[in-house]
C-alpha cells in the first residue's frame, strides 16, 4: 500500500516534470526576454530548496521516530504558554529557505498537538524573522528600517499568532490530512 | 548557504547517529522522508515555475511604478498587494526597494510592499490549504496583510 503511494507519486512527478519543460519551453520561444529571467529565478530558488528540503525531509523523519508526541505536546501543546511561543520564534530563526518549505513541517508539529499559535508564531519567524533577511535590509534600506521593521514584525508575528489561536479551535481544522482528532 | 551546510552536516551527523540507535528505526524515519519528498516534489516545483513566470511579468518597472514616487493611501494598499500576488526573492527585492528609496519613494510604501512580500505567499496558498488546513491559512494570512499595512504605518511615524 505505501509502496504503492510512493510509486504512484513518481509517476505523477514525472507528468508534472515533463508538463513543466512543455510550459518552460514555450516560454523560451514565445518570450525569450522575460524567460531569461525567470529562468534564473527559477535556478535560485531550485538550488535553495534541492540544498534544504533533504536534510528538512530527512530531520522530519527522524522527528517522528524519535520524538515522542508527548514531548511536542509538552513543550509546543496547549499549555505550553510564553515557554511555548518563545521555543517557536527560536525554532522559525533557525533554519533557511524560503517559507514554503516550512508548510510541511508546520504541519507536522500540528498533528503532533503543538498550539496553533506557536506553529503560527514558527512560520512568521521563518518567514520574516531570519538574519540573512535583516542583513540584507541592513545593507540597502539603513538600520533604522531594518530594526524598525524587524521589531515591529516580532510583535505583529505573535499577535497573529495569538489571535489565530483564538479564532480557531483545534476541532475545526478539518481539512486534508489534519482529521485526526 | 552557510547555514544551508550546517544544516545538511547537523542532519547527517544526526542520521548516523540514529543509525547506531536503531538501524531499524532509521530506516522506518527514511523511507517517511522518501514518501513526504515524492509527495511534495510536484509542489515544489509547481511553485518555483510559478515564482519564476510572474515575475517575468511583473518585471521591475512594474514595480517601481506602482511603488515610486509620492505616497498615498492607495499606494501604500497597492504596495501591499503587489507584496501578497509576487514572490520575489529578499536578494532582489530588497537592493530594488533600497533604490526606490533613493529614488524618492516612502519608507511606509517599501515597508507594506516588504513586509508582505515576505509574510503573505499567494502562489504557496495551495500547499499552505494543503498542509494547514484552509482556516489557519485564511486566518494567517489574513491577519499578516493586515498586521503588514499596520507595520508599514508605523514605519512612517517612526521615521
Amino acid at each position: 500500500m505505501k509502496q504503492e503511494s510512493i510509486a504512484g507519486n513518481l509517476k505523477k512527478l514525472a507528468i508534472f516534470l515533463a508538463l513543466t519543460a512543455v510550459i518552460l519551453i514555450l516560454m523560451r520561444y514565445l518570450f525569450p526576454e522575460q524567460s531569461a529571467l525567470s529562468l534564473e529565478v527559477m535556478r535560485d530558488y531550485s538550488k535553495e530548496v534541492a540544498l534544504i528540503f533533504p536534510p528538512v525531509l530527512v530531520l522530519m523523519g527522524l522527528a517522528d521516530v524519535w520524538i515522542p508526541e508527548d514531548m511536542v505536546k509538552q513543550y509546543l501543546g496547549k499549555t505550553s504558554g510564553w515557554r511555548g511561543i518563545l521555543l517557536s520564534l527560536f525554532l522559525g530563526t533557525l533554519p533557511t529557505g524560503p517559507l514554503f518549505i516550512a508548510f510541511p513541517i508546520a504541519s507536522e508539529m500540528l498533528k503532533k498537538g503543538a498550539r496553533i499559535a506557536n506553529v503560527v508564531v514558527f512560520l512568521g519567524a521563518w518567514a520574516s524573522l531570519k538574519m540573512p533577511q535583516i542583513g540584507v535590509e541592513i545593507q540597502f534600506l539603513g538600520l533604522e528600517f531594518a530594526f524598525y521593521r524587524a521589531g515591529l514584525t516580532f510583535i505583529a508575528v505573535i499577535c497573529i499568532a495569538l489571535i489565530t489561536d483564538k479564532l480557531l479551535k483545534r476541532s475545526e481544522i478539518s481539512w486534508g490530512k489534519i482529521l485526526k482528532e | 548557504m552557510k547555514v544551508a551546510l550546517a544544516i545538511n552536516l547537523i542532519t547527517a551527523g544526526l542520521l548516523l547517529l540514529s543509525f547506531f540507535k536503531s538501524s531499524r528505526k532509521t530506516l522506518i524515519a527514511l523511507k517517511m522522508s522518501l514518501q513526504k519528498g515524492a509527495n511534495l516534489m510536484p509542489w515544489m516545483i509547481g511553485i518555483i515555475v510559478l515564482i519564476g513566470m510572474m515575475l517575468s511579468f511583473v518585471p521591475e518597472q512594474t514595480v517601481e511604478r506602482y511603488l515610486g514616487g509620492e505616497m498615498t493611501l492607495i499606494q501604500v494598499g497597492g504596495a501591499a498587494l503587489l507584496g501578497t500576488i509576487t514572490m520575489i526573492p529578499s536578494l532582489i527585492a530588497v537592493p530594488l526597494a533600497g533604490s526606490l528609496i533613493e529614488a524618492g519613494a516612502s519608507y511606509t510604501t517599501i515597508a507594506a510592499f516588504l513586509t508582505t512580500l515576505i509574510m503573505v505567499g499567494f502562489v504557496t496558498l495551495p500547499l499552505e490549504i494543503k498542509e494547514l488546513g484552509i482556516k489557519i491559512t485564511f486566518w494567517r494570512n489574513l491577519l499578516a496583510f493586515i498586521f503588514a499595512i499596520i507595520i508599514a504605518g508605523m514605519i512612517g511615524v517612526l521615521m
